[in-house]
């Protein structure tokens, strides 16, 4: 079944070949040359920052495996794949912090297909009730439970393997979110989180209830529209400073209408982690240089009385809201601290991007030139060659061991492969996975844990007729229901192995633990839905059944009767 | 010698492992100080993603192959050679080189090819694994390695997880070792061998503990086995497909890495398959007689069991003197009742 719908996919997608990474199909190579003032040249730290940041950016689905490198002063990158202009865009876009007032709030939760007709609220209205609206009651406190996610958590392992998931680092923030909804006030009365936390579910329209007034009609639409839960929420967008935008929110739980920016990034002068001398918990501490500080004054003074959500700054990164702090009073002197459930971690991580805004320089595209891969294809064919001479050694070694056995262990192979096949090639066309060389020698191993499960069963099965089972259909089920737990506990391992490598490792590493987990689990699929039921099968043919002498399980292969003469002599 | 490998085949074989176990620990032992002394005095041989390097470019002429180029630089004294066709040029990417050995490379190039030597720029590149890149490698291992401790200890338990853990960690450094003093490259292909050997050693060791802890746990106080003894025992019974699974992941990987190795010279494919050939062959090594002996040195100190021992001993010392020599420890406990019901107490 799961064959033939994959390879149903397979087909009608015309995708029979799975897409290849950089060493195998070579890709794009960017330059990127820094543009500095008056010509000086930049730090080697800044390039360091940057070149961490372009990484995070074209690993961010994590099994891409794109490479990052300085060169001299320019940065190299080099993507899987000619001319992928999305990711191209992407790496180079040199995006800056802005501080924007939020005019309206929402939950990510794109709404059950609402287009044109539901009207904007009359926009005189101004039902700026706060407490009314579901969505930006200012008790919803329940922000301890932000609706982080936005699918549903059941689903969260499955999208963990087959959806790209965030890179590591924007899962840790994904994580913090709760402590993102911070204030910005050096007064302690922890109030309103971002109202985003309680979806208006009920209402189908997410402005229901808000004050729409002063926002483009475009926006409102866009507002409505907007799919917060994508992997491209707009991450890398570079925001038109002087016009309202609508943005989602870091982690994609929430969604923003926001104004016109207020203070612009490089009105930052400095923001460092740090922790509260008399609470103790971690806190970022911005600094603003002259006109900064006085931008920021004047709208944390106009905003501060604003009802919620209007009374929110939202800080906008590379097209994303990573913070988005209800103010409480006006805050001038040219400092502000955020403060909330901030690790040492999170709170470093969100000083440097006030800090640094995206990209510490400015960078243009010098050279964009495609490149081929970086094995010859003798390396590849090579070890396609090698690979296979491995693969009939192997079924030739398990026939002459095994003999009929050995059969069905062949056909559990062959089952394994076509089902990771697919796999790989259904992925690769849906979820940007590429197959690199390293993918496919990890696949080439997994036969080993392939093989070692019907090993182990047939082992099992050995001993049972070995310790005296009268007939091969009792040996086979009570051989399955010990195997099976010694399968597990094995293939356990694996897979813990290959989710936190995925999960904390990034490139190539994360590709291949990515690849590594995919064929545990495939493995379990195949012993049970195809190994199992078929040796159930076999069991009652006569061939094996009376123990023939090519069936693997004669007399004298299980040295039953050489056991029970010498235990007779023995006693 | 046919004898041995016919019951190796019916799986009718006893070997000692625990009971050799102070051999097996001095040999590890062994092994490791000369792991450890190749890494610490010879060091391993970083690839070019970890040390960045040079990175020369010049026009494509006709009737040139990625083969040829890579020879060229080859010849001109470097091993780390990655050729890349990039535009209408050539792309070359060594190891860090000096000022003399990148002239030394131009020229080489621009003789062979008819370049101008101008032609040939060269640039310094930075390592594509930097400091982050290698930074995560070690959380993510730390971390694995706490997670494994974890489920371990609790579908186990704790000794069972150290045991493991141990002979992973032996595994790792022996595979280390190995290239320390081979002086192969590392790679990212290499990591990536590593890393499968995290997995693969931790796969054979938990087969093997969870026929350990199925015979054991079938052991109350009035066996007839010490809880070596059993573990042994479990050892032997596994033991036929603790070689069988090695050898069938072994062989594609063998097959590799002499392809390789004879025919392809330096690249990602004999990287990648000389750690997974190494780490292989001492993790089947390991999960015998490191894991298990380990394992069995600390259950040996838990009360539950050293009575037992005394007791199997008692019971053999006065077998023996009832004259009836024991021949294998290892089989004492499976005589005296009806064969098929001492069998389902050993496994």
């Amino acid at each position: 079944m799961l064959i033939i719908a994959m390879g149903a996919t397979v087909a009608l997608q015309k995708a029979f070949v799975p897409k290849f990474g950089l060493d195998l199909a070579g890709g794009t190579t960017v330059t990127l040359s820094p543009v500095l003032a008056n010509g000086k040249t930049p730090s080697q730290e800044s390039l360091d920052r940057a070149v961490t940041i372009i990484r995070q950016r074209v690993n961010g689905t994590g099994i891409s495996d794109a490479q990052v490198a300085k060169s001299n002063d320019n940065i190299v990158i080099q993507i899987p794949g000619a001319g992928r202009d999305e990711a191209l865009k992407l790496v180079s876009t040199t995006a800056e912090l802005r501080m924007r007032q939020v005019l309206a709030v929402a939950a990510a939760k794109a709404p059950p297909v609402q287009p044109s007709t539901a009207a904007p609220a009359p926009s005189g209205s101004a039902a700026a009730s706060p407490a009314a609206s579901p969505g930006v009651a200012s008790t919803a406190k329940a922000s301890a439970a932000p609706s982080g996610n936005a699918t549903p958590a059941g689903r969260a392992l499955s999208k963990a393997l087959t959806a790209p998931t965030p890179e590591p680092s924007e899962t840790k923030r994904a994580r913090t979110s709760g402590g993102r909804a911070a204030k910005a006030s050096p007064s302690a009365s922890a109030s309103a989180a971002p109202s985003s936390s309680a979806a208006p579910e009920d209402a189908g329209d997410p402005l229901a209830g808000q004050d729409t007034s002063g926002i483009d009609q475009a926006l409102l639409t866009e507002f409505r529209t907007i799919d917060c839960s994508a992997k491209n929420r707009g991450q890398g967008a570079l925001d038109d400073p002087n016009k309202q935008i609508v943005a989602c929110s870091d982690d994609g739980s929430a969604r923003y209408i926001l104004d016109k920016a207020a203070v612009q990034g490089t009105e930052i002068s400095g923001a460092q982690a740090g922790t509260d001398p008399t609470t103790g918990e971690w806190i970022v501490q911005v600094n603003f240089k002259s006109k900064g500080a006085t931008q920021f004054a004047d709208i944390t003074r106009r905003i501060t009385s604003l009802p919620a959500p209007r009374n929110q700054l939202a800080n906008v990164l590379d097209g994303v809201v990573i913070v988005a702090p209800t103010i409480e009073e006006a805050i001038p002197g040219g400092s502000a601290r955020i403060s909330g459930s901030f690790t040492q971690v999170t709170a470093t991580d969100l000083a440097d991007q006030l800090k640094y805004g995206a990209l510490p320089l400015k960078f243009k595209q010098s050279s964009v030139v495609s490149v081929s891969s970086t094995l010859g294809q003798d390396q590849l064919r090579g070890g396609l060659i090698s690979g296979a001479i491995g693969l009939i050694i192997v079924m030739l070694y398990l026939l002459l061991y095994y003999r009929g056995l050995g059969l069905i262990g062949m056909a559990s192979l062959c089952v394994a492969a076509i089902v990771t096949f697919l796999t790989v090639d259904v992925l690769s066309h849906n979820a940007g996975f590429r197959l690199s060389l390293p993918h496919i020698i990890g696949l080439v191993v997994s036969i080993g844990i392939t093989a070692d499960s019907f090993i182990v069963y047939f082992e099992r099965i050995r001993d049972e007729i070995k310790e005296g089972r009268r007939t091969l259909r009792s040996a086979v089920e009570v051989a399955w229901r010990r195997a099976r737990r010694t399968i597990l506990v094995a293939d356990a391992v694996m897979f813990i192995a290959a989710v936190v490598l995925y999960f904390l490792a990034v490139g190539d590493v994360a590709g291949f633990a990515f690849a590594m987990g995919l064929t545990t689990l495939m493995d379990v699929v195949v012993v049970f839905l195809f190994t199992k039921p078929l040796m159930s099968l076999v069991a009652r043919m006569r061939f094996f059944a009376k123990g023939h002498k090519l069936s693997g399980l004669d007399a004298e292969r299980m040295g039953r009767t050489g056991r029970a003469e010498q235990t007779l002599q023995e006693a | 010698m046919p004898g041995v490998i016919s019951r190796l085949y019916r799986g009718d074989i006893d070997i000692d492992f625990v009971g050799k176990r102070r051999t097996w620990y001095g040999l590890s032992a062994f092994l490791m100080t000369v792991s450890i002394l190749g890494l610490l005095l010879h060091g391993l041989n970083l690839g070019v993603e970890f040390r960045g390097g040079s990175v020369f470019d010049f026009a494509r002429t006709p009737g040139s192959s990625i083969e040829q180029v890579r020879q060229t630089v080859a010849e001109a004294g470097h091993n780390q050679v990655i050729v890349q066709q990039a535009g209408p040029n050539w792309r070359v990417t060594t190891e860090s080189l000096k000022a003399e050995e990148v002239t030394k490379i131009q020229q080489a190039v621009a003789q062979k090819y008819g370049v101008p030597e101008s032609q040939v720029s060269s640039q310094v590149i930075g390592a594509t694994w930097g400091g982050e890149v290698s930074q995560k490698a070690w959380i993510g291992l730390a971390v694995f390695m706490i997670a494994i401790m974890l489920y371990l200890s609790v579908a186990f338990e704790w000794r069972m997880a150290l045991a493991a853990i141990v002979a992973l960690v032996h595994d790792l450094v022996i595979t280390a070792g190995v290239y320390a003093w081979s002086d192969f490259e590392v790679t990212p292909a290499t990591m990536l061998g590593f890393l499968t050997i995290l997995g693969y050693s931790l796969y054979d060791a938990v087969v093997v503990f969870d026929m350990i802890k199925e015979v054991t746990g079938k052991l109350g106080t009035g066996a007839k086995m010490t809880y070596t003894q059993a573990a042994n025992n479990a050892l032997s019974h596994t033991l036929i497909r603790s070689l069988n699974t090695s050898l069938v992941a072994i062989l594609p990987v063998a097959a590799i890495l002499f392809i390789g190795t004879t025919l392809l010279g330096a690249g990602t494919l004999k990287d990648l398959s000389l750690a997974l050939f190494v780490g292989m062959v001492v993790g089947t090594y390991s999960s015998l007689c490191v894991a298990t002996p380990i394992l069995v040195t600390l259950k040996e100190r838990e009360p539950k069991w050293q009575a037992l021992a005394k007791r199997v001993h008692a019971k053999e010392v006065s077998t023996a003197k009832a004259a009836r020599t024991v021949k294998e420890p290892v089989s004492a406990g499976s005589q005296g009742t009806t064969p098929a019901d001492d069998k389902r107490k050993k496994r």
